[in-house]
């Protein structure tokens, strides 16, 4: 049961090979099993879990099961769900039961999904490593060869990746602002898809950078992504900045191919310090495209290198005044004090973590009036140029192919102390995310160590049909059927 | 010019005053959220979960609260933006649920236009209108409700409101006050504000600065929340000699945030320059720029009510009535309708006279509105066909109005009632005068000996005598051709 992947968990679902209450109770024992060491959960909803599956098993007898019926997953845990916790694995939102259900959540659980629990991230989305969170970091399943040292699954989705990897859910939400579910896919040897910002709602998902903030899915396998996407994704009129236009069905452009297609190689993404493997692999990843059929053709992307710092420009300053609204006043962890000044004080002091409060002053100070144009507005320009180094390669070629991030997971213990050093790790990830266009990041091999390594498709905007069909190609050629340490199917 | 002047000891000095009002908009939901904008409810009634800023809630732009800012706008004479934005302003307190309110501080929705004010001695100026933009207001915060917590109401919060900022044109309290009354008149008309002070759906922040002629601005002061036009004159009043003082002791006026207390009749400061809010101002980025279509606008303004001014117009030209009553018959919409009607189906000039006159004294004297007003047009021109056709006299009619505002009887019912019905029967009436003569014979022979005056005297006498009801017209006739006997 531990190697089905979403896609063939639906068809055994459907040709009642197997029943929904089983393949639930199966990954809600795997979670009581393995969750302890890899923390991916913040919340099991073991409960509602089962009543969904005997519920998707009453529809799956009939001829009206929705596409998803019965398919258990992972919520990242900035996803609001209705009358179930809701942390954003912060403390301040520790007891926090919304009365309502997000939109991206409501469109899983009305196509029959069943949801296992919440999955821990970074505080807020906000950090690369799941070391953030209020409830414990996350462990990547994934080992060195010959080590035992716990590393990283990666962040935000940390949780929603090395779930997927671990074999605790068949898929996962996560959201992506600067490469969160990107990142952690490469991380933790899965796939996930940031689509074009718009494609999904952002109603009643925990705001980071509400400009940048997109969900995705994050699974096994292409097609899993595919499957999930077109679920999640559509116009809501209660998000202003959603995007009217139909959803393909993603699945029908799995197996295209990239006969003809072009495929732009950024000289930008290439930098010295660029370690070797992940070079490698990369020109492995043009060869399996060429070899398909695929014209590669260099391109750059002059602006690239202003990416990550207009990135954490834009996406602190917006965070600052988006997480203003958590002042103990009206819900979540209140902290009383003399006077209301105090009481904020308090409350925020002890609500937010460290790399949160931190942000919130760095957003807060580049908005500051004497610093605005230098900082918030300059950044804002430098978006609009990256933007316009996207639309000019895409004039050129349909899709971009770099590497997802600039290292394979590291240890807990060798995370940087010094925040940029971290904040390294989306450099390659942010410049779609400023220019809103869709990427996906894919397994594509292992490095020395053993741990996975992914690649990242860029595509134009609401062509992520392009991505899928370019990802499943490649998935394809590197038939990457590794498993990590921790896998329920090791010890199954 | 007004020519409002403050005598210093170092000469006269001008005041230049410059309002922000907030005019809260009329519309069934608020400004991004579905909830009721209605004002009053139970506290925390009229809440959505978008209002009370809980997590993941987005704001969705009101098309009707565009609309009524696009139609105030249009009532201003104003540049319509059809590109604007919204703005966070960021900033913490118990009343605003997100920690910023939504704005519009770069790219206002409405940008300059002009307010027409009338002054007492019927000069006419022009106040320019920088701008108008839509905003979102805070909930209310109650510290009287309990010894040592406050508590909030957010029905307010989300509520959408029209900041309209005015140019440093206005020049005297006066001004101010004119202006203010007629900005709320076009927005009445308008149906876009209903510009009732008391209920905090219009108030006015208040800029205040003194100059001597021919320089430069000065640092200004804002008085912030004037809830009533009385208010806002009598504070730029005391905010202006207050300056005065300072300047005139050697000192300088700094640039804050004050507060009027009315009881008082002072400013006090709110907070320094030092102390004022960063703001922080920048897009929201849950919300796509505004973009308006030409032939919406265009729409808008085809369906736009007659205003003021266009009305006053119109009805000194239909009707041939002053600059004077035309001016008091549009101060609200309803008058002018009620005018118009009884206009229509009588004498104009007559219906002038009664409505401003005897008409107005009643419903002052009753406490009435003209919309609660026991005597509906339809009644008031019964009462002047009844003139006009002489059933009753002018002196009687007015009896009879009276009447119709204590018992709410109709003109005819009344006159039959009390058998008021002028006497147009010439033999009667020189009958009463005959008797009149031979009763004062003394009077007679004075007049005979040329005292004219006397005519007034007999012709009273012939009325008292006949209750008022006689025809007075007929009165005089018969009077001239008997004293000439």
């Amino acid at each position: 049961m531990h190697d089905l992947t979403l896609a063939s968990a639906r068809k055994a679902l459907r040709e009642r090979r197997l029943s929904a209450v089983e393949l639930t109770d199966h990954f809600l024992a795997s979670i009581r099993k393995f969750d302890g060491e890899i923390n991916s959960f913040v919340t099991v909803t073991e409960d509602q879990a089962r009543a969904g599956a005997r519920a998707a098993d009453a529809l799956l007898a009939t001829d009206n099961a929705p596409s998803l019926c019965g398919l258990p997953l992972g919520i990242k845990d900035l996803f609001c769900t209705n009358g179930v916790r809701t942390t954003a694995s912060s403390n301040i939102l520790r007891n926090f039961v919304p009365p309502y259900e997000s939109t991206v959540t409501s469109n899983l659980l009305a196509d029959g999904a069943i949801f296992l629990g919440k999955m821990n991230l970074d505080e807020f989305a906000m950090g690369s490593t799941n070391m953030t969170s209020a409830f414990g970091p996350v462990t990547n399943p994934w080992r060195r060869k010959n080590s035992d040292v716990k590393l990283v699954p990666g962040g935000s989705s940390g949780g929603s990746a090395a779930a997927v990897a671990a074999g605790l859910a068949l898929g996962t939400t996560g959201t992506d602002t600067g490469g969160s579910i990107r990142q952690p896919a490469a991380f933790c040897g899965i796939t996930g898809i940031k689509p074009t910002y718009g494609r999904c709602s952002r109603f009643g998902t925990i705001a980071f950078a509400s400009s940048l903030d997109q969900a995705g899915p994050m699974a096994r396998t292409m097609e899993d992504c595919a499957i999930l996407l077109e679920s999640m994704a559509g116009f809501d009129p209660k998000d202003s900045t959603s995007v009217d236009r139909p959803v393909p069905r993603y699945e029908d452009a799995l197996e295209r191919g990239v006969k003809g297609l072009k495929v732009g190689i950024p000289r930008e993404y290439r930098p010295d310090t660029l370690p070797a493997d992940i070079a490698a692999l990369w020109d492995q990843g043009i060869a399996w495209l060429r070899d398909a059929g695929a014209e590669i053709v260099d391109v750059s992307l002059p602006h690239t290198k202003y990416g990550l710092p207009t990135y954490y420009i834009v996406a602190l300053a917006e965070a600052s005044s988006n997480l203003a609204r958590y002042d103990g006043v009206r819900f979540g962890e209140r902290v009383d004090a003399g006077t209301l000044d105090e009481l904020y004080e308090a409350t925020r002091h002890a609500g937010f973590g460290e790399e949160v409060r931190r942000r919130i002053l760095m957003g807060t100070y580049v908005l500051s009036s004497g610093y605005y144009d230098a900082y918030y507005l300059r950044a804002q320009k430098v978006r609009t140029l990256i933007q316009r180094d996207f639309l000019n390669a895409f004039e050129k070629v349909d899709v971009l192919l770099t590497p997802t991030a600039p290292s394979a997971a590291f240890a807990h213990s060798e995370r940087p102390t010094d925040p940029v050093q971290i904040y390294l790790n989306d450099i390659f990830t942010v410049p779609a995310s400023m220019a809103g266009v869709p990427a996906l990041s894919l397994p594509a091999g292992l490095d020395h160590d053993g741990l996975p390594l992914g690649l990242q498709l860029i595509g134009r905007y609401f062509e992520e049909e392009t991505l899928f069909a370019a990802g499943r190609v490649m998935e394809k050629a590197a038939g990457f059927t590794h498993k990590p340490a921790l896998h329920a199917g090791a010890f199954a | 010019m007004s020519g409002y002047i403050i005598e210093g000891a170092t000469g006269p000095w001008e005041i230049v005053v410059g309002l922000e009002v907030h005019a809260q908009v009329i519309s069934h939901a608020k400004l991004f959220s579905g909830a009721s904008a209605e004002y009053g409810g139970e506290p925390n009634t009229h809440v959505s979960l978008i209002d009370a800023g809980f997590p993941g809630m987005l704001p969705v732009i009101n098309a009707e609260c565009v609309a009524q800012a696009v139609r105030t706008g249009l009532g201003l004479n104003a540049q319509i933006h059809l590109m604007s934005r919204f703005d966070r302003k960021n900033y913490f307190y118990a009343d605003l649920p997100q920690g910023y309110q939504i704005s519009q501080f770069a790219h206002p929705i409405v940008g300059e236009g002009q307010v027409e004010i009338e002054l007492a001695n019927g000069s006419v100026r022009h106040i320019g209108v920088t701008r108008l933009h839509l905003e979102q207001d805070a909930g209310k915060s109650m510290h009287d409700q309990d010894p040592t917590r406050s508590f909030i109401d957010l029905n307010r919060a989300g509520v959408a409101l029209m900041e309209i900022v005015s140019e440093p044109d206005i020049r005297s309290p006066e001004e101010a006050g004119a202006y203010l009354r007629k900005l709320r008149q076009i927005l009445r008309y308008l149906g876009t504000c209903d510009g009732n002070m008391e209920e905090g759906s219009m108030r006015a922040d208040v800029n205040v600065s003194v100059r001597k002629a021919g320089e430069e601005y000065r640092t200004r002061c804002e008085i912030k929340n004037v809830n009533s036009i009385r208010y806002v004159m009598q504070a730029i009043e005391v905010e202006a000699a207050r300056q005065v003082e300072i300047w005139e002791a050697g000192g300088t006026v700094d640039q804050e945030t004050r507060l009027f207390d009315h009881v008082r009749s002072e400013t006090r400061s709110l907070r320094s320059k030092e102390d004022a809010h960063d703001y922080r101002y920048f897009p929201d980025p849950d919300l796509l720029p505004l973009l308006i279509e030409r032939d919406w606008v265009e729409g808008l303004r085809a369906a736009l009510p007659e205003l003021p001014e266009a009305k006053r117009e119109r009805l000194e030209k239909t009707y041939g009535i002053s600059r004077y009553e035309s001016g008091v018959l549009t101060v609200e919409q309803g008058i002018a309708d009620f005018y118009e009607t009884v206009a229509k189906g009588s004498d104009p000039r007559l219906a002038v006279t009664w409505m401003l006159g005897d008409f107005f004294a009643a419903l002052n004297r009753t406490g009435a509105t003209i919309e609660t007003s026991p005597v509906k047009a339809e009644g008031l021109m019964e009462l002047l066909a009844l003139i006009t056709d002489s059933t009753i006299n002018g002196k009687i009619a007015k009896e009879v109005l009276e009447d119709m505002f204590e018992t709410g009887d109709s003109a005819s019912v009344i006159v039959e009632r009390k058998g008021l019905r002028q006497v147009t029967d010439t033999g009667a009436i020189e009958a009463e005068i005959r008797t009149i003569l031979s009763a004062h014979a003394d009077k007679l022979a004075e007049y005979k000996s040329g005292k004219d005056k006397l005519f007034g005297f007999f012709v009273g006498q012939t009325m008292k005598a006949m209750k008022g009801k006689a025809n007075p017209a007929m009165v005089n006739e018969l009077l001239v051709k008997l004293l000439a006997e």
